[in-house]
C-alpha cells in the first residue's frame, strides 16, 4: 500500500503560509506557487481548493490530510475528520461587529426582542447568540458581510477579521470576541490508521 | 415530474441488486459455515425495549405510535434486538450462541447531504464467549467474510472502550470532568483534547500520557508503549494479538488505543474496519458484556456490523485494480 499522502491545501488567506509550511517539510511546491489555475499537483501530492472545501475532500478520503482554518471546522463541526494540530499561523478573530454609534444589537434586542445578524458562519453565529441567551435571526450571505448592516439588512454581523481594517473602512466596530481561529491540520479517519506512519512522521516534523 | 423519496434513502435497481445479492451471499456463506445462523427481527420495536439496551436506544430516531398509544421505533442496529432475542427466546440455551444477520437499520441523517438514513448491515454476534478468545473468533471471521466479499487490502482497527476511562480514573480525574475529555477524544479533536487535558491540572507525566494515547496506533509495538499507561486493558489486547496470530490474521490488525465507538454499550475490545479504497469505516463493533444482562440473562458477548453498501464500494474498487 502506498504510504504517500495527498494533501488538501487551501487557497486564499492561508495559501502562502501553508506552502511555506510544506516547503519546510521538503515538499516541492514551486509549481503550486507558480500556477494559480491548476488544481491537482501529482508530483508533490497536493490538491488546492477553497478552504471551506478542505473538510469535504478530507472526510471522503480524496485527500489524506488537509489544512484549513478553525473557523471552517467550527462551522462544519459535523464533518468526520480528525483535528491533529494547531498550526499557529493565519490567526484571525471571530467577532460580532455593528455600525459605529450606539449599540444597534442591544437596541434591537431591547425593543424588538431579537437581533438580525448577517454572516458566512450561520452555525457559529447561531450558537454564540444561543449560548449568550439572546434571540437572533441569522441571515446567511455569501459575499462581503460588511455590506449587510450598512444597508439596514441586519443589526450586526458575525465575521472573521485579521486586522480589523475592512470593518473600520466600512464604519463598523467590534463589539464582542467569539474566539481566535488559526490554521489546523486535519486528517481522514481511515488514512489516520492506514497511513499512520506517514502521518505521524509529518506531525512530528511540524512540531519540531 | 418528481416524486421524491426521503433524503438518505434510495431505490436499488436490478444491476446493483444482483451485485449486492452476490456479495451478501458470499458473506452469508462465510458466516453460516462458521456456525453463525442467520436471524431476522422486526424493523419496528417498542422504544422502551430498545432503551433497556441503551439509554439513547442506540440512536434510534424514527418513532411512531401504535393503536394502543405505545411508542414504536425503527431499530438503529441489530445488536439490541439480538440481545432481546437471546434473553427471551434462548433463555435456557447452552452458550455459546452464534448469530448472523443481513438487515436494514435506520439512523438520522443529521446533515441530509447523502448520509444514509436507511442502510443495510451485515454482521455477527457471538454470545456467551468471554474475553480475548471470543474477540479473536469475531475478528477472524470478520476478516474472512470481507475476503469472501472480494476485498484484499482491508484492515481492522482494535482498541479498548474502557482504556481511556481507566486512565482518567488512574490519574484521579473526578468522574464529572470525564465527559468533555471523552467527547474531544470521540471526535479525535486532538487540539481540543490537549486543551481539555491541560485544564485538568495534572502533572507533566499524566498530561503527556492522556494527550498522547490517541496517537498510539500501529502493530503490536504500540502495546509495548502503552503497557505502563494502562496495564490491564493492554494485557487483554496483547492476549488478543496472540490469538489472532494463531488464526493467521494478526497482520490485518492495527492497534488503535484512541479508538472509541459512538455507542455506549461497549465494555472491552472495540473494532473498526477499513479499506484503502473507501474514506469511511466499513463498519465496527466490539465487546458488550453488560447489554444482554439488561434483558435478564447475563452473558458476555461480542459482535461486528458491516455497512454492506460501503463493502460493495470497496469490492468494486478492488475489482477495478485487478
Amino acid at each position: 500500500m502506498s504510504d504517500r499522502l495527498m494533501v488538501a491545501v487551501p487557497r486564499g488567506a492561508l495559501f502562502e503560509g501553508t506552502l511555506d509550511l510544506l516547503e519546510r517539510l521538503e515538499l516541492d511546491v514551486a509549481e503550486v506557487r507558480a500556477n494559480d489555475r491548476k488544481l491537482l499537483f501529482e508530483g508533490p501530492g497536493i490538491v488546492t481548493m477553497r478552504p471551506s472545501d478542505v473538510p469535504t475532500y478530507v472526510e471522503h478520503g480524496s485527500a489524506d490530510i488537509g489544512i484549513t482554518g478553525k473557523d471552517v471546522l467550527l462551522e462544519q463541526s459535523d464533518r468526520k475528520v480528525y483535528e491533529l494540530l494547531d498550526l499557529g499561523y493565519g490567526e484571525c478573530r471571530m467577532v460580532v461587529a455593528a455600525r459605529n454609534g450606539g449599540d444597534p444589537i442591544a437596541d434591537a434586542l431591547r425593543r424588538l426582542g431579537r437581533v438580525r445578524i448577517a454572516t458566512k458562519y450561520p452555525r457559529v453565529a447561531a450558537e454564540h447568540f444561543a449560548r449568550t441567551g439572546r434571540q437572533a435571526e441569522i441571515v446567511e450571505v455569501k459575499g462581503s458581510v460588511e455590506l449587510a448592516p450598512l444597508t439596514g439588512l441586519v443589526d450586526g454581523i458575525v465575521d472573521l477579521t485579521a486586522t480589523g481594517r475592512t470593518l473600520e473602512e466600512n464604519d463598523l466596530r467590534v463589539l464582542e470576541d467569539i474566539g481566535v481561529c488559526t490554521a489546523r491540520l486535519i486528517a481522514n479517519p481511515v488514512s489516520h490508521k492506514l497511513k499512520a506512519a506517514a502521518i505521524d512522521r509529518l506531525v512530528e516534523r511540524i512540531r519540531r | 415530474m418528481t416524486h421524491p423519496i426521503p433524503p438518505g434513502t434510495r431505490d436499488v435497481l436490478p444491476d446493483e441488486m444482483a451485485e449486492l445479492r452476490a456479495l451478501t451471499g458470499r458473506m452469508r456463506d462465510a458466516f453460516t459455515a462458521a456456525g453463525y445462523g442467520e436471524v431476522h427481527t422486526p424493523a419496528l420495536e417498542y422504544e422502551d425495549v430498545l432503551r433497556r439496551g441503551d439509554a439513547s436506544a442506540a440512536g434510534a430516531r424514527y418513532r411512531t405510535f401504535d393503536e394502543q398509544g405505545d411508542v414504536l421505533a425503527l431499530r438503529s442496529d441489530m445488536t439490541i434486538p439480538i440481545a432481546r432475542v437471546v434473553a427471551t427466546r434462548y433463555a435456557d440455551a447452552e452458550p455459546p450462541l452464534r448469530f448472523s444477520y443481513f438487515a436494514h437499520a435506520w439512523r438520522a441523517a443529521d446533515r441530509g447531504v447523502g448520509e444514509p438514513r436507511e442502510f443495510m448491515q451485515g454482521g455477527i454476534e457471538l454470545i456467551g464467549a468471554a474475553g480475548a478468545e471470543g474477540d479473536a473468533e469475531v475478528v477472524a471471521l470478520t476478516v474472512a467474510a470481507l475476503e469472501a466479499a472480494g476485498l484484499r487490502r482491508h484492515r481492522i482497527g482494535i482498541g479498548d472502550a474502557s482504556l481511556y476511562r481507566r486512565l482518567l480514573a488512574a490519574h484521579d480525574v473526578p468522574e464529572d470532568r470525564h465527559a468533555p475529555v471523552l467527547a474531544a477524544l470521540a471526535r479525535r479533536d486532538l487540539v481540543g483534547l490537549e486543551l481539555e487535558v491541560d485544564g485538568l491540572g495534572l502533572g507533566d507525566e499524566a498530561r503527556a500520557a492522556l494527550a498522547s494515547l490517541p496517537e498510539l496506533r500501529g502493530g503490536p509495538e504500540v502495546l509495548e508503549r502503552a503497557e505502563a499507561l494502562a496495564p490491564e486493558p493492554v494485557a487483554g489486547l496483547r492476549a488478543l494479538h496472540g490469538l489472532l496470530a494463531d488464526r493467521g490474521v494478526a497482520d490485518r490488525v492495527i492497534f488503535d488505543l484512541g479508538l472509541v465507538r459512538e455507542l455506549g454499550y461497549y465494555t472491552g475490545a472495540v473494532f473498526e474496519l477499513y479499506d484503502p479504497a473507501v474514506g469511511f469505516t466499513l463498519g465496527g463493533g466490539g465487546r458488550y458484556d453488560e447489554l444482554i444482562g439488561r434483558f435478564g440473562r447475563s452473558l458476555p458477548a461480542c459482535g461486528v456490523a458491516l455497512d454492506v453498501q460501503r463493502v460493495h464500494q470497496a469490492q468494486a474498487a478492488e475489482e477495478a485494480l485487478t
